[in-house]
C-alpha cells in the first residue's frame, strides 16, 4: 500500500481519489453558497426589490401591519380555518373572505387569476415567491356579492326569504372593524 | 380580562330576531327559533342540531329541496351523473309486499356515532360539538374511505374542477363532501336551505332544531309522535329522523 | 461460452429489461398525473364504485407483499433450513411489491399532494391510519431483517429479525383485511371473518408470487431448482389455496344462511354479470381448482413448468378474487331501507356499473412496474439468488 494522503486507493486510482474528494468539497461549497446566498438576500418586510408590486385594497388598513403580514399571513389562516372549521368561531378579523372582500382587484374582482401576476393580490406574490396556492382549488377567489351571478343553478327557484345575511347593510370593512374591536376589547388588548 | 360590554351585542341579537321575525313569519309555527350564537363563540355541546321529516307530506314529484340546496351550497349538475355531487337527494320507496310507495329526502344523517369519522385517517371527518358531522377539506386527502363507510351513501367525492363557489361554501376536486346542515347558516341564526325551501312551498315536511333542548319544536314532536331512524339497527343515533316511513 | 461473453449479454439483457420496466412505470406514473390534473371523472371510478381498478392491483400487491415474506419466515421462524436460503430473495420481493401497491393506493388519492397530511394527522381509530404506520414501519423491520441475513456479522440476530417481521406482517395483513371487515354498512364486508381470509389469501399470493419470481430467476440464469426443494413448495402452495377455498366456501356459505344477505349473495353467484364470471371461472376455476389439479398431479414436482404455470394461474385467480371483493361488494346497492325498493337520481336501489380506464389500468401496471423496477436492480446489485447448500441439508434427512 503506497502512502498517498487518500489510503484506500492505489497508483492511478489515487490521483482520481484525491479529484473525487477535491469535487465533493467544490459540490458542496457550491450548495452551500446557493441556498445561503438568497437567504442572507432576503430582507425582513420585503422592503427592498424583489416582491412583487404593491398593490393597492379597499379600506384603509389591514388587519395587522404589512411587514407582519408578508411573513406570517399563513399562520393567521391556518389558525383561523381550524377556529371556524371545527369550532364555528366566524370572527370576520382573520376570515379569508374578509380578506378577499378588500384585496380583491377593482377590474377582475379575484384574487387571483393574472397571467402576469401584475393585477391580481395573491396570485402576484405568490408567483414571484413561487409558493403554491392550495385555497382556491376551494375557496373562491371572489367576494360574496359578485360569485351569485356566476353560479349555475339547476333550476332557477323563486327568492326564498330571510336567505340573506343579516348584517349585510354594513359594508365588509365596517363590519369587521366593529367585530375586531368587539373581540380585542373581550381580550383585554388595546385597540390601535 | 375584561368585562365583556354586552349592550352592543344584545342590540344586535335583538335588531336579528326582530327581522329574523318578521321575515319568516308565514311558517313560524313551524320553526325553532335557534338561538343567536355570536359569531366568535365556538359551537357547543349544548345543542344538538337534528332534523325531523315527515314523508307522508313528501309529494314524489317535488324536489324542491335539491334545487335549494343546490342553490345554496353551489352544487350543480355538470352533465356526468355518475360522478355529480349530490348533497341530498329523493327517494321513491315501494315496499315489496303492500305496494304502497311514498318518497322522501335523503342527506347525511349527522349520527352521533358516525361511521365516516371513525375511518377518516387523518381525521378530517369530524363531528363538531353541536353535532353537525363535516369534512374538514384542509387535511382530506380524497382516500374515499368515508364513502365506503357511510351506510346511507350520503358522501360525494368531488371528480372535476369547480370554479365561481359560494364563498360561504368551499368546495373543491379530490375531496369529499356531504350535506353540512347548511352550517354556515344554522351559525348564523338562519334554517338549512333545503328546511327553509320546503316551508315556502308550503310542503312543510322538513323541521330543524334543536335536540337537546326540550322545548324545541323538534323536541316535542318527537316526544309524542312515533319516528324512526334510518337503519336503526346500526345504533348510529342519527341526527335526522323520519315520520311515516 | 466463455464467462464474459456470458457476462455481456447478461448485461444487456439487464438494461433493456430495466428499460421496459422503466417506461412501464413511467407510462403509470404518466396515467397518475392525468387524474390527477384533470380530476376523477377520467376515470371508471364514481360516486357508486369509490374505488376501482387502481385498488384491485394495490390490495393485491400489499397483500401478496405481505404473504411473500413467508417463505423468509418459514426459515427464521420455523427453522426449515431450504427456506432459508430463499429468505433474503423473499424478503426483497416484500419491500418492492409493498412499494409498488403503496405508489398505486397514494398516487390515486384525490389529493395525492397531500402526503404530508397523510402523515403527520393520525386518526388513531381509523384502520387507514394503523395502517400507514404498519405499511412504513414494514420497510423497516424487513430491512433490518434483510441486513441481518445478508450480513454476516449480523447473523445471529436473524432469528430475533425474523420473528419480528413475522408478528408486524400478520398485524398488517389483519388491518389490510380490517379495512374491509369493520365497515359496517356494506353486506359483502362488515365481517370478522375477512381479516384472517386476508392472512391465509396472503400466504396463498405471496408464495404463487415467490414461486414464480424464483422459476424465472433459475431459468434466465440456466439454472434448476432441485426437485425435493420444488416438491415442498409446490406442496405448500397446494395447501394454502386449499386454506383460501376453505374461507371462500365458509363465507359464502354463512352468509347464504342469513335472510337479509340472500340477495347480495344471489348477484355474486349467480346474475352478476361479470362478477359472477370472474367468481366462478375466475377465483374457482383458474385460481383454485386448475392449480390445485396441477399441484397434485402424480409427480408434478418433476414437472417444472406445471408448477410454474400453476402459480400463475393462482396469481390471475387471486386478482380476480380481489376485484369481486372490491368491485363486486360496492356494486351491490347500499340496503337503506330493508324489505323496500328504492329509486332516486343518485342510482340507489339498483346494480350499479363500473368499466374501468385506461389510467387506472396504467396506474395499476406501473404499480407492478415499480415492483419489478425495485426487484431487477436489487438482484443485480446484491445476491439474493437463493443457493441450496445440499450437503448441509442432506445430513438432515428430508422426509417426503
Amino acid at each position: 500500500m503506497s502512502d498517498s494522503p487518500n489510503k484506500s486507493f492505489t497508483g492511478k486510482a489515487a490521483g482520481f481519489g484525491q479529484l473525487l474528494s477535491r469535487g465533493w468539497a467544490v459540490l458542496l461549497a457550491a450548495t452551500f453558497l446557493a441556498v445561503a446566498l438568497p437567504a442572507a438576500a432576503y430582507d425582513e418586510g420585503g422592503a427592498k426589490a424583489g416582491h412583487a408590486k404593491h398593490i393597492d385594497a379597499k379600506g384603509d388598513k389591514c388587519v395587522r401591519d404589512e411587514a407582519y403580514m408578508r411573513r406570517n399571513h399563513m399562520d393567521l389562516l391556518k389558525h383561523q380555518r381550524d377556529d371556524t372549521m371545527r369550532k364555528g368561531i366566524r370572527t370576520t378579523q382573520y376570515s379569508l373572505k374578509n380578506c378577499i372582500g378588500c384585496h380583491a382587484n377593482e377590474k377582475t374582482n379575484s384574487v387571483i387569476g393574472s397571467t402576469d401576476g401584475k393585477d391580481n393580490f395573491c396570485q402576484g406574490c405568490h408567483n414571484k415567491m413561487a409558493v403554491k396556492l392550495d385555497c382556491f382549488e376551494c375557496h373562491s377567489s371572489k367576494p360574496k356579492a359578485a360569485s351569485g351571478d356566476a353560479m349555475h343553478p339547476i333550476v332557477a327557484p323563486a327568492a326564498q326569504p330571510g336567505d340573506k345575511d343579516k348584517q349585510s347593510g354594513l359594508s365588509g370593512k365596517m363590519r369587521w372593524q366593529m367585530q375586531a374591536k368587539l373581540d380585542s376589547v373581550n381580550k383585554g388588548e388595546v385597540v390601535k | 380580562m375584561s368585562k365583556v360590554d354586552n349592550s352592543r351585542r344584545n342590540f344586535i341579537g335583538a335588531g336579528a330576531v326582530a327581522t329574523a321575525g318578521l321575515v319568516i313569519a308565514p311558517g313560524v309555527t313551524l320553526f325553532d327559533m335557534a338561538n343567536a350564537k355570536p359569531a366568535g363563540e365556538a359551537a357547543s355541546s349544548a345543542k344538538r342540531w337534528g332534523m325531523l321529516i315527515d314523508s307522508s307530506k313528501c309529494t314524489p314529484g317535488c324536489n324542491d329541496c335539491v334545487t335549494a340546496c343546490g342553490k345554496e351550497n353551489g352544487v350543480a349538475s355538470t352533465g356526468h351523473p355518475q360522478t355529480d355531487p349530490q348533497w341530498i337527494r329523493k327517494i321513491e320507496l315501494k315496499e315489496l309486499k303492500s305496494g304502497r310507495s311514498h318518497s322522501l329526502p335523503m342527506m347525511c344523517q349527522h349520527c352521533a356515532e358516525p361511521p365516516c369519522v371513525d375511518v377518516c385517517p387523518t381525521g378530517a371527518s369530524f363531528k363538531r360539538a353541536d353535532g353537525i358531522v363535516l369534512v374538514d377539506r384542509h387535511i382530506c386527502i380524497g382516500c374515499r374511505y368515508c364513502m365506503m363507510a357511510c351506510p346511507y351513501k350520503a358522501r360525494s367525492f368531488v371528480h372535476e374542477e369547480h370554479h365561481d363557489q359560494n364563498p360561504d361554501v368551499p368546495r373543491g376536486k379530490g375531496c369529499v363532501e356531504a350535506c353540512t346542515l347548511c352550517v354556515h347558516r344554522v351559525d348564523n341564526d338562519q334554517q338549512p336551505a333545503c328546511v327553509e325551501a320546503c316551508a315556502a312551498g308550503n310542503k312543510d315536511a322538513m323541521l330543524f332544531g334543536d335536540l337537546n333542548d326540550p322545548n324545541s319544536e323538534i323536541s316535542k314532536r318527537i316526544a309524542t309522535y312515533a319516528t324512526t331512524q334510518v337503519r336503526a339497527d346500526l345504533a348510529l343515533n342519527t341526527g335526522v329522523r323520519y315520520q311515516g316511513i | 461460452m466463455n464467462i464474459d461473453s456470458f457476462r455481456k449479454i447478461e448485461q444487456s439483457v439487464f438494461y433493456a429489461l430495466v428499460a421496459v420496466i422503466g417506461l412501464i412505470a413511467m407510462i403509470g406514473m404518466g396515467a397518475s398525473y392525468y387524474m390527477e390534473e384533470h380530476g376523477h371523472v377520467v376515470t371508471g371510478m364514481n360516486n357508486q364504485i369509490v374505488w376501482g381498478m387502481p385498488h384491485v392491483f394495490a390490495v393485491f400487491l400489499i397483500v401478496a407483499a405481505s404473504g411473500v415474506l413467508n417463505v423468509a419466515s418459514i426459515g427464521s421462524v420455523f427453522g426449515k433450513t431450504i427456506y432459508k436460503a430463499r429468505a433474503p430473495l423473499s424478503g426483497l420481493l416484500a419491500i418492492a411489491m409493498l412499494a409498488g401497491g403503496l405508489t398505486v393506493l397514494m398516487l390515486d388519492l384525490g389529493r395525492p399532494d397531500r402526503l404530508i397530511v397523510a402523515m403527520t394527522h393520525y386518526n388513531f381509530k381509523s384502520v387507514f391510519a394503523l395502517n400507514v404506520i404498519l405499511y412504513t414501519g414494514f420497510f423497516s423491520i424487513v430491512a433490518i431483517y434483510l441486513w441481518t441475513m445478508m450480513d454476516r456479522k449480523m447473523n445471529g440476530f436473524s432469528k430475533y429479525a425474523g420473528f419480528g417481521a413475522f408478528i408486524w406482517r400478520l398485524a398488517l395483513t389483519t388491518a389490510t383485511g380490517s379495512i374491509f371487515g369493520l365497515l359496517v354498512a356494506r353486506q359483502a364486508y362488515a365481517s370478522a371473518l375477512l381479516a384472517p381470509m386476508f392472512i391465509i389469501m396472503s400466504f396463498s399470493f405471496g408464495l404463487a408470487v415467490f414461486i414464480t419470481v424464483q422459476s424465472v430467476m433459475y431459468r434466465w440464469n440456466g439454472l434448476v431448482l432441485d426437485e425435493a426443494v420444488r416438491r415442498r413448495m409446490k406442496n405448500l402452495l397446494g395447501i394454502f389455496v386449499s386454506a383460501v377455498l376453505y374461507f371462500t366456501i365458509v363465507y359464502h356459505l354463512t352468509n347464504l344462511y342469513y335472510a337479509k344477505q340472500v340477495a347480495f349473495e344471489r348477484f355474486i353467484l349467480l346474475d352478476g354479470g361479470i362478477y359472477t364470471t370472474l367468481f366462478w371461472v375466475g377465483q374457482i376455476l383458474l385460481g383454485t381448482l386448475a392449480p390445485l389439479a396441477m399441484l397434485f398431479y402424480p409427480d408434478a414436482a418433476k414437472k417444472c413448468n406445471m408448477v410454474f404455470f400453476a402459480a400463475l394461474l393462482v396469481i390471475i385467480g387471486g386478482m380476480c378474487q380481489i376485484y369481486v371483493l372490491i368491485i363486486g361488494g360496492q356494486a351491490f346497492p347500499l340496503s337503506i331501507f330493508p324489505g323496500m325498493t328504492e329509486s332516486s337520481s343518485f342510482f340507489d336501489g339498483q346494480i350499479h356499473s363500473y368499466s374501468p380506464s385506461l389510467p387506472e389500468f396504467l396506474l395499476g401496471l406501473g404499480g407492478v412496474a415499480i415492483a419489478g423496477l425495485i426487484t431487477t436492480i436489487a438482484v443485480r446489485v446484491l445476491h439474493f439468488m437463493p443457493e441450496d447448500d445440499f450437503r448441509h441439508i442432506e445430513r438432515r434427512v428430508i422426509t417426503d
